[in-house]
């Protein structure tokens, strides 16, 4: 089986630790990983913003990039998400097809795929999770608070392998953080707030790191937690799966 | 977009300088959705409900003429007398007509959002007419001469002390006083005198039934079926979607109506009409007002199976820190931000990009409208039929050539990562919105890109 790893532009450029761990991750559990040097952006930015109408050239690159791997691998659940649903290529239609089906976001590719029930890992502090809203309701990595159905949790499932590791309740367990992507900017004030508010719930429980599947929203909150000169940091789920 | 047209962020920025009222306003919202899903919790069956709510409204909407017929017969059958309006403005016309023909200046109203959807308040006002809300809460924003700025919970922006300021000076109570028992024992008195003066009553309608030509009409307050009883004339307005097939249906809406709404089990009264009383006159509205529109944009037509609970405001974590003004829509909240582009669609260009895409509507919705996704294809429409943002169009057309063309996308990230520089977390600039609030993202000393072609290679 070999893997095309997809790291999503923001990662490659501000979170390369993210990237490295999700790879070395990924080689510790035995998979060929490869990583196509051509890759850019899934096109997310602009179709949320309205813009699906131009993603046509990112979409090609992507298909590219990625339709020969067996499945693609991104630690990024709304990368992953927005692929799944809106990849689209006329010339290759099978070809964007195969990608849409098997592409994965981390936690689920562990889990779903791997079917990981041990990880060597060990990182002895207090966490915090954050539900990231197209992980958890857009690629059901976790059961969601609204929902009358039985409780399960990928992300948490992972975790609880690691040794040491303390995680933390939270008030709010699946609340957005405000990020949303251009919203992040067009809406400024509410996204702070929601951010702020966020980071609070994880902080009044005693949370020396915030972790999640996706790094945009961790982005976002670090920049809150920065701000507010805290000491409390963020990490991707895969340094924390990866650490020890 | 000019400085007079409202936008969301902008007022939304507003309602945010005072972060107390904001914590307040998110806290009181949280904890009704809280209320909500301990009551749904408590229903095993309660995601089967939702889907047959859904699947029967999607029936109901795939036959609306057969039903809407039906109905009518039925209705007329009755003793009702039955009117229909295209628009707004036919609807005001409607109802002004029948407080002319009657020779009435003063009407007192209940549970109607669909004429706040109307502007009836105000057109009435034009022709001389007075009209009372007799809902505590629509009270209140109409003595402030405010919206509501929530479907259910009207004066839900309003602080209890706020509230007995406005009775102090519209209703005599003492000043300061805020306690709330005191203050609906007042406004039940004043109303009880509104009751038995005023000789028509119009309402709203919750459900109306095909085969039967009943409706009905859920509240709280009791006060829909006192003014409906005392008035010599009822006018009851509806949207022509709120039509279920049979009567039986209705346990399944009633179940999820409150429960989703407020976590009630059931609303303290459920009114069923059938026909007036002897020398009463009863008149229902069908109303369309872009109806018919909706439901021919087949990725927007299930936004009808709406039954207005508000779950998906209180849910909501952008309407609980912006408020119901925010959306300047007589809607507010997710549901109404995927209801008024349809109405206008410049006018409320900005409301599908006030929201994250979180989903969490979608999920508490009793009727289950894929609220979020309908956000995402509004944003497409709204750009491709040129209303968005203009300056944003040109920042991501840029950004799009960049991240298309690998070539580009390397050299400029040698370039002190400049790929990135419309990337809004990525200018450190004091005029950039990111950074008002947050620090930007420390640029780590190599990319993974290029540490993967030195460690991998
Ligand atoms: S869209 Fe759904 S959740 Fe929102 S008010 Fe309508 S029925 Fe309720």
């Amino acid at each position: 089986m070999t893997v095309g790893l997809f790291i999503p532009c923001y990662v490659d450029q501000f979170y390369p630790n993210a990237g490295i761990a999700t790879l070395q991750l990924l080689e510790k559990l035995g998979v060929n990983v490869v990583y196509p040097e051509n890759q850019t952006c899934c096109g997310q930015p602009m179709a949320n913003s309205g813009y699906e109408h131009l993603t046509g050239k990112c979409d090609e690159l992507f298909v590219d990039n990625f339709s020969s791997f067996d499945y693609i691998v991104a630690p990024s659940g709304s990368c992953t998400l927005h692929v799944k649903e809106h990849l689209h290529a006329h010339q290759y239609p099978e070809k964007a097809k195969h990608i849409r089906s098997h592409i994965y976001e981390l936690v689920e590719f562990l889990t779903d795929v791997l079917k990981v029930d041990k990880l060597p890992a060990r990182f002895p502090h207090k966490v915090g999770v954050h539900q990231s809203c197209h992980g958890q309701r857009g690629l059901k990595l976790s059961q969601m608070t609204e929902l009358v159905e039985p409780f399960f949790s990928k992300p948490l499932q992972l975790l609880n392998m690691v040794e040491g590791i303390e995680l933390v309740p939270l008030d709010r367990t699946d609340e957005c953080c405000g990020f949303g992507g251009t919203f992040c900017v067009a809406e400024e004030a509410v996204s702070v707030k929601m951010g702020k508010d966020r980071v609070a719930d994880h902080i009044r429980h005693g949370a020396e790191y915030i972790t999640g599947a996706d790094m945009s929203c961790l982005m976002h909150m670090e920049g809150i937690l920065r701000r507010e000169k805290s000491n409390v940091k963020v990490l991707h789920i895969a340094e924390i799966l990866n650490a020890g | 977009m000019n400085s007079e047209q409202k936008e969301h962020a902008g007022l939304a920025e507003t309602f945010n300088k005072d972060e107390d009222r904001v914590n307040w306003h998110d806290e009181t919202l949280w904890w009704i959705r809280q209320k909500r899903d301990k009551s749904a919790h408590n229903i095993p069956e309660w995601e089967t409900l939702r889907n047959t709510a859904s699947a029967i409204k999607n029936h109901v909407l795939s036959n609306l003429h057969n039903y809407l017929v039906e109905f009518e017969a039925n209705a007329k059958a009755n003793g009702i007398i039955v009117h229909w309006a295209a628009n707004a403005q036919e609807h005001n016309q409607i109802v002004h007509g029948i407080l002319k023909e009657h020779g009435i200046t003063q009407m007192v109203k209940s549970k109607s959002m669909l004429t706040e959807e109307c502007h009836l308040n105000e057109y009435l006002a034009q022709q001389g007419v007075d009209v009372i809300d007799s809902d505590l809460g629509e009270r209140i924003v109409q003595l402030a001469k405010e919206p509501p700025s929530h479907i259910v919970l009207p004066c839900i922006h309003k602080k209890k002390e706020e509230i007995g300021e406005i009775f102090h000076e519209n209703l005599g109570t003492p000043a300061g006083v805020s306690d709330p028992q005191v203050l609906t024992e007042t406004a039940r008195q004043h109303l009880r005198e509104t009751f038995l003066t005023r000789k028509v009553a119009l309402t709203g309608v919750n459900f109306a039934i095909a085969e039967t030509g009943d409706f009905v009409v859920c509240t709280n307050e009791g006060n829909a079926d006192m003014g409906a009883h005392l008035s010599d004339v009822h006018i009851a307005c509806m949207g022509i979607e709120k039509l279920i097939p049979k009567r039986r249906h209705l346990a399944i809406f009633l179940r999820l109506l409150t429960r989703s709404a407020t976590g009630q089990p059931i609303t303290t009264y459920s009114s069923h009409f059938r026909k007036p009383r002897p020398g009463q006159q009863m008149h229902l509205v069908l109303v369309d007002n872009g109806r018919s529109t909706q439901l021919g944009r087949p990725d927007f037509r299930n936004s009808l199976k709406c039954i207005r609970c508000g779950a998906c405001m209180n849910t909501c974590p952008v309407y609980r820190r912006s408020g119901g003004h925010s959306y300047h829509s007589a809607i507010a909240g997710p549901i109404g931000s995927i209801l008024a582009p349809n109405l206008d669609m410049r006018q409320y260009a900005d409301l599908p990009f006030a929201s994250t895409l979180c989903g969490s509507c979608s999920n508490v919705c009793p009727v289950k409208i894929d609220i979020h996704d309908q956000l995402y294809k509004w944003r497409q429409v709204i750009v491709k039929e040129g209303y968005g943002n203009k300056a944003k169009g040109v920042g991501l057309k840029v950004m799009n050539w960049t991240l298309s063309s690998p070539g580009a996308y390397h050299t400029a990230g040698k370039l002190g990562r400049a790929v990135m520089r419309i990337a809004p977390f990525a200018v450190n600039n004091p005029l950039n919105p990111w950074y008002k609030h947050r620090e930007m993202p420390q640029a780590p000393k190599e990319s993974f890109g290029e540490w993967y072609k030195k460690n991998r290679k």
